[in-house]
Parts: structure tokens; C-alpha cells; sequence
């Protein structure tokens, strides 16, 4: 699966950090407590959080996801867009919850 | 043997979350252009961005020294204080004192120390009340 398909099934809103680009991802992984995210994330997972400070980028990057999914529409720090964009971690958002947003993926066979 | 030892050193500021994550991102950079396995590099980053976030949140600032040479990567987290009362307590999964203002932004959990001792070949942490804390983490290459 790449991550264009999974932008436009889910019509994710984009914030930052993506430039289209045909990013493989691979499974996917919830999580608010980011020494949890830390130890059991995946590379190369979709990360699902509600999280919105600068330190997400940090550790999206050091687990190597695909990119980031924040849910429940919440407002995402300006400090945070800044950061993706800079170092390309595609940073998106959507409206639904957590678990809604893990079923629309998981109807996309992820 | 000595020409093939690489040592990074990153300074590291009390409370500062803008730059938070810096040094551990950077070194796993550094790690990935020597080659080293990715699954090596994703232990060593993980237990040097615990140990920078504590240093963050729970010190007055301090250090981080990373060592590569051909048979291991060795992290030193070395701070200014005010240490640890009851070593075997911050040692337990889920113990934490990080304030509600630092648990709002996603820390707190108590899995850092857990995370780096689990995640690395040597650990060490040498701390006490009212003095330095000294976290010293060993991943072997091979
Ligand atoms: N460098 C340090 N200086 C002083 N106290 C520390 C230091 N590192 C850890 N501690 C103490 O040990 C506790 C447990 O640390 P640990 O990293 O396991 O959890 P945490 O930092 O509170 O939460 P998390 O790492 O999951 O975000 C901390 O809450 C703090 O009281
Ligand atoms: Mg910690």
C-alpha cells in the first residue's frame, strides 16, 4: 500500500511535510504516550495520535514512520508544521477518531 | 583502533522542548550514513532519545556522549542533577513524577528508564539525591 492511496481513501487533510511522493507504509499504530510509541511503533507504520506538539515529529522520525495521522481534528502547534516540513514527514489530519480512522484503513487492507 | 572510534556530544538544555529530540535525531542520522543495521540503530535510538527527554524534563540540563567504534555504540546521559531518591522505584514500568503539564504533551508514561534498559546490551544508571545522574548504555555491533 502506498500512502497516496491511503491520503485520498481516507481524504486526509494535509498540514505538512508531503509532497505526494509514493511512500510505502505498512501497518499501522495508535498511541498518545510517546515512550510507548517509542518502544512498540513500527517502521514504516501509519502513527495515529492525538498528539500535537513539536515532540511528535521527533518521534516519528526516530521510529521511521510513514507519516503521521493526527485525529479528532485537533489543532496541530505551528512549531509542529514548521518541523515537518522541513525534515518531509508527511503530517496529516482527519476529523474521525482514532479507532474510526484504524477501520477505514483496515478496510483498505492495512 | 583508535581511528576508527566516531564520538558525538550533544549539549542538552533543562526544559527545552523546541529542540527536544535533536541529538537523538542526529545521531541516528549519523548512525544510518556508517551503515550500521537499522534494527541496531532503532535500539540505540530509542534509549538515546529517553535519555535526552529526561535530562529535558526531570534535570537541570546535562550531556549526552556517544561512542561508535567497531564493536559497539556506547551512550553516556550524563546531567547536573538533582538525581534520584529511589533508584529501584524510577526503575518501575509506570513510575513517574513528570508534572501534569509535561504529561499533557505525551511524556509521563514511566516507560523511559524500562524502554532503555530494555532496549539496550549494558545498562547502567548510577544516581542519588541531590547529586548528578549517569546513564551508561552499551549496544553491541555484533
Ligand atoms: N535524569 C533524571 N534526573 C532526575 N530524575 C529522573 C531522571 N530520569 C528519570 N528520573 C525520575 O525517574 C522517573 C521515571 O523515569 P522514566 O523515564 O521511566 O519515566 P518518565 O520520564 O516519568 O515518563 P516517560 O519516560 O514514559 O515519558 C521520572 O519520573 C523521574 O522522577
Ligand atoms: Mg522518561
Amino acid at each position: 500500500m502506498n500512502l497516496k492511496k491511503v491520503k485520498e481513501s481516507l481524504n486526509l487533510e494535509v498540514i505538512a511535510g508531503y509532497n505526494e511522493e509514493d511512500k510505502e507504509v505498512d501497518g499501522a499504530y495508535i498511541g498518545d504516550l510517546l515512550s510507548v510509541v517509542m518502544s512498540s511503533a513500527n517502521e514504516n507504520n501509519i502513527w495515529i495520535t492525538i498528539q500535537t506538539h513539536l515532540n511528535i515529529i521527533a518521534v516519528a522520525t526516530l521510529v521511521g514512520t510513514s507519516c503521521i495521522i493526527v485525529a479528532e481534528g485537533m489543532e496541530i502547534d505551528e512549531e509542529t508544521i514548521k518541523k515537518a516540513n522541513e525534515i518531509n514527514m508527511p503530517l496529516f489530519r482527519s476529523n474521525l477518531n482514532s479507532y474510526r480512522i484504524a477501520c477505514r484503513l483496515n478496510d483498505l487492507g492495512i | 583502533m583508535s581511528h576508527s572510534l566516531i564520538k558525538l556530544e550533544y549539549e542538552i538544555l533543562e526544559n527545552d522542548f523546541s529542540r527536544a529530540g535533536e541529538a537523538s535525531s542526529n545521531m541516528k542520522k549519523m548512525l544510518t550514513h556508517l551503515g550500521i543495521n537499522s534494527k541496531i540503530i532503532r535500539k540505540a535510538a530509542i534509549v538515546t532519545y529517553e535519555a535526552e527527554m529526561n535530562i529535558v524534563i526531570h534535570s537541570k540540563g546535562g550531556k549526552i556522549f556517544v561512542t561508535v567504534s567497531p564493536e559497539c555504540i556506547e551512550i553516556v546521559a550524563k546531567d547536573k542533577g538533582p538525581g534520584i531518591k529511589d533508584l529501584d522505584l524510577a526503575m518501575q514500568e509506570g513510575y513517574s513524577t513528570a508534572p501534569n503539564d509535561v504529561r499533557e504533551l505525551g511524556f509521563g508514561a514511566g516507560m523511559g528508564l524500562p524502554n532503555m534498559r530494555k532496549f539496550c546490551d549494558d545498562f547502567e544508571i548510577l544516581s542519588s539525591e541531590g547529586n548528578e545522574t549517569c546513564v551508561n548504555m552499551k549496544i553491541y555491533l555484533k
